[in-house]
């Protein structure tokens, strides 16, 4: 369906809602690269005019990307709940902002997510200030469980991201101690490993099952290896807690990715018949991915991470979060672009009933520095970010990227009146870890002494 | 204010950034310094640019055929912006290069990619090293391609407009905070326009301290036989150089 709006006597034009939303989409370097962004500051306020008017009731009958082509888009109709939806069936795009910003408390959005569609949550994004991306999100709670309790009022977790260049038990060791040290891993302890085969993940899901078990911590351990290496390490009996995968919103991003629902279906079944937890699964997404795999059927690139988080949301996951900077400067160019696209991410993925956390972080061929990521990390933290990453001295050593610090966490959670979650908070002043840092001393020297 | 010791024992067993102590919850101020530095160093890399007259005489030694190209990018920003025009040749460029084709040729590429330093100091000794050992593969390499702004996949377009049968890229990888020296090497068979990256085969970290010219020499050698043996490169053509240490 074509919609136009006039702005200064000029009449713009969108032949259907794809380019509708793309047109309406704040300025980044990705959607110039796919040929979709307004041409001019005047274009893209006439697609946010005529966003603002369109019925909700819309999104039900136009697809972005159709029905027969994409499993996603399956889905997310399928999924969809009219009752849930009944509050906001009158509204336009405009007014659901309104309605979000005025109305909704945390009671109300969280009855609300069935009814939500994501191509609905993203155009309302498009609408916002980052100061309604905050106000909104701050007022969404989601809470899940595995060891501990993530997402509590007054929480902010932080995971532990002890990455080694080659897997290298004594160098994960060492970054684990320092992270619990500094008050993070209460997120989980996840580890990239540097090489994706099953030998190399079962190794390192053992030596954080051994920390783990050892200190009795209250936390969940994750092996960030490809869904199907995971599948291989439970039906080897390795201790997995959480399973991860890379997703994204379309069914040829994932298909890039090389998993698709019911790959996804069959290892969130298998997790939870290991029993060791209620929320299983830990999802990364990241604007951007759809356009690198040619995946995107010309729907700019922020409505597409929004319907990743539908592909989430299916699997009731532990902890979901968007690798905002990670993708590069032709996806996202500067500080500022990472920063909205943060802020969007961690809306959309709360609205829709999402534990978001957000990898704070950049490249260095991006035009982004530390200054930024204290902005976004404290902007998060406001809008009640449920974690972000913990990485020694924020130097990720195998990714090569900069993301945010256990300093970073310790900072943030001082700040904002912020606590760990609940168990692990207790854990950690039972082992005297905030203390020994300040002091330092290591309290956890058996396990030190365990690598010489 | 230094780290206590017992947390600083940590250094022994990791690169990364641990036992960095600390102030209140801040870093100390030597350890954010040291951070500042490293991304100085990084930021200054991205944005360095090819001297192509030295680079060219660091190469004269080596006795072949030296053309010099661009990409379609014409300046820094615009090549991170738009990686699609860093992969196309500038149409003069092509056309200059179609004129002198090379049939069957394997080309050396010498690109900046993501970082001109590490390709500024390093290519012109990787390639010495890779020379004698090509001809003792009886290999005849050449000609060599000095190209700016320029992604690996513009040496498809390269190799297509010489009618080479091979294409090796050097470039210079996305530096990071601790080494904004690093080259990757990238050989594709039968380079031409839409090759994917799976029709690749990479030598990656080749740097002082990563791997060294000599042993990336040897493996590139090594890939670049079993290529033309094989008629093909990438995924099917798995990387078993013996070692070094095999070799000598």
């Amino acid at each position: 369906m074509p919609f136009a709006h006039a702005v200064g006597g000029t009449r713009y034009s969108f032949p259907d809602l794809r380019s509708l939303l793309a047109r309406a989409t704040p300025l980044r370097s990705g959607d110039q690269l796919a040929g979709l962004a307004a041409g001019s500051a005047a274009e893209r306020v006439a697609a946010q005019r005529a966003l603002a008017d369109l019925p909700l009731r819309h999104f039900l009958t136009e697809a972005v990307i159709p029905y027969e082509a994409d499993e996603v888009t399956r889905l997310i109709l399928d999924r969809h709940d009219p009752a849930a939806f009944t509050p906001i069936a009158h509204l336009t795009v405009g007014g659901l902002r309104d309605w979000l910003l005025a109305e909704g408390d945390t009671a109300t959005l969280t009855a609300l997510r069935p009814g939500l569609m994501p191509e609905m949550v993203a155009a309302v994004s498009k609408l916002c200030r980052l100061q309604d991306l905050i106000a909104i999100a701050a007022k969404c709670q989601v809470t899940t469980r595995f060891r501990n309790t993530l997402g509590l009022p007054g929480t902010l977790s932080m995971r532990l991201q002890p990455n080694d260049p080659v897997d290298d038990p004594r160098g994960v060791a060492a970054a684990i101690l320092d992270g619990l040290l500094l008050g993070a891993g209460d997120a989980c302890i996840g580890i990239n490993p540097a090489t994706d085969n099953v030998d190399a993940t079962c190794r390192l899901l053992e030596l954080l099952d051994g920390v783990i078990q050892r200190f009795e911590i209250p936390t969940q351990s994750c092996v960030l290896a490809h869904v199907t290496t995971s599948l291989l390490a439970i039906q080897r009996g390795a201790p997995v807690d959480l399973v991860f995968q890379s997703i994204g919103g379309t069914e040829a991003t994932n298909t890039s990715f090389g998993v698709s629902l019911a790959l996804l279906r069959e290892a969130h079944e298998a997790a939870l018949s290991l029993k060791r937890g209620e929320n299983v699964m830990y999802f990364e997404t990241g604007q951007g991915s759809a356009l690198s795999a040619e995946a995107h059927h010309g729907v700019d690139q922020q409505t597409i991470e929004a319907r990743a988080y539908a592909v989430a949301r299916e699997y009731a996951p532990l902890l979901v979060n968007s690798v905002v900077g990670f993708i590069g400067p032709e996806y996202l160019y500067d500080g500022k672009q990472i920063t909205r696209a943060g802020l969007e991410d961690h809306f959309c993925g709360k609205l829709l009933g999402l534990p978001m956390g957000v990898d704070v972080c950049y490249t260095n061929h991006a035009e982004a520095d530390q200054d930024d990521m204290d902005a976004l990390m404290t902007l998060l933290g406001v809008a009640g970010v449920t974690y972000i990453m913990g990485v020694p001295g924020a130097d990720d050593v195998m990714l090569a990227y900069q993301s945010t610090s256990f300093h970073d966490g310790l900072y943030l959670r001082a700040a904002l009146g912020k606590r760990p979650a609940p168990e692990f908070e207790g854990w950690l002043e039972r082992m005297g870890l905030d203390a020994a840092s300040r002091a330092g001393t290591l309290p956890l020297r058996p396990a030190l002494a365990g690598l010489r | 204010m230094t780290t206590p010791a017992l947390w600083r024992d940590l250094r022994r067993y990791t690169t990364a950034r641990v036992a960095l102590g600390r102030v209140g919850n801040g870093l100390p101020t030597a350890a954010h310094l040291d951070f500042q530095e490293a991304h100085a160093r990084a930021r200054d890399a991205v944005w360095s640019a090819l001297d192509l007259e030295r680079l060219e005489a660091d190469c004269a030694s080596l006795n072949l055929p030296i053309h010099r190209v661009a990409s379609q990018a014409a300046d820094r920003r615009t090549f991170l912006l738009r990686p699609d025009l860093g992969r196309r040749l500038a149409e003069a460029d092509a056309t200059r290069l179609a004129r002198s084709p090379t049939p069957g040729a394997f080309l050396l590429v010498v690109a900046d990619g993501l970082c001109a330093e590490g390709i500024q100091s390093g290519a012109p000794a990787l390639l010495a090293a890779l020379m004698p050992l090509l001809h003792a593969q009886r290999m005849a390499p050449g000609p060599i391609v000095l190209a700016q702004q320029a992604r690996v996949a513009l040496g498809d377009e390269i190799g297509e407009a010489m009618q080479a049968a091979m294409v090796v890229v050097l470039i210079g990888e996305r530096p990071g905070l601790s080494a904004t020296d690093s080259i990757g090497a990238y050989l594709t068979w039968g380079p031409r326009r839409g090759r994917r990256d799976a029709e690749r085969n990479c030598v990656s970290n080749i740097r002082p301290g990563g791997l060294s010219a000599a042993e990336a020499a040897a493996k590139l050698a090594w890939l670049m036989q079993a290529a033309m043996a094989r008629g093909g490169s990438g995924v099917a053509l798995k990387d078993e150089a013996p070692t070094l240490g095999l070799l000598t």
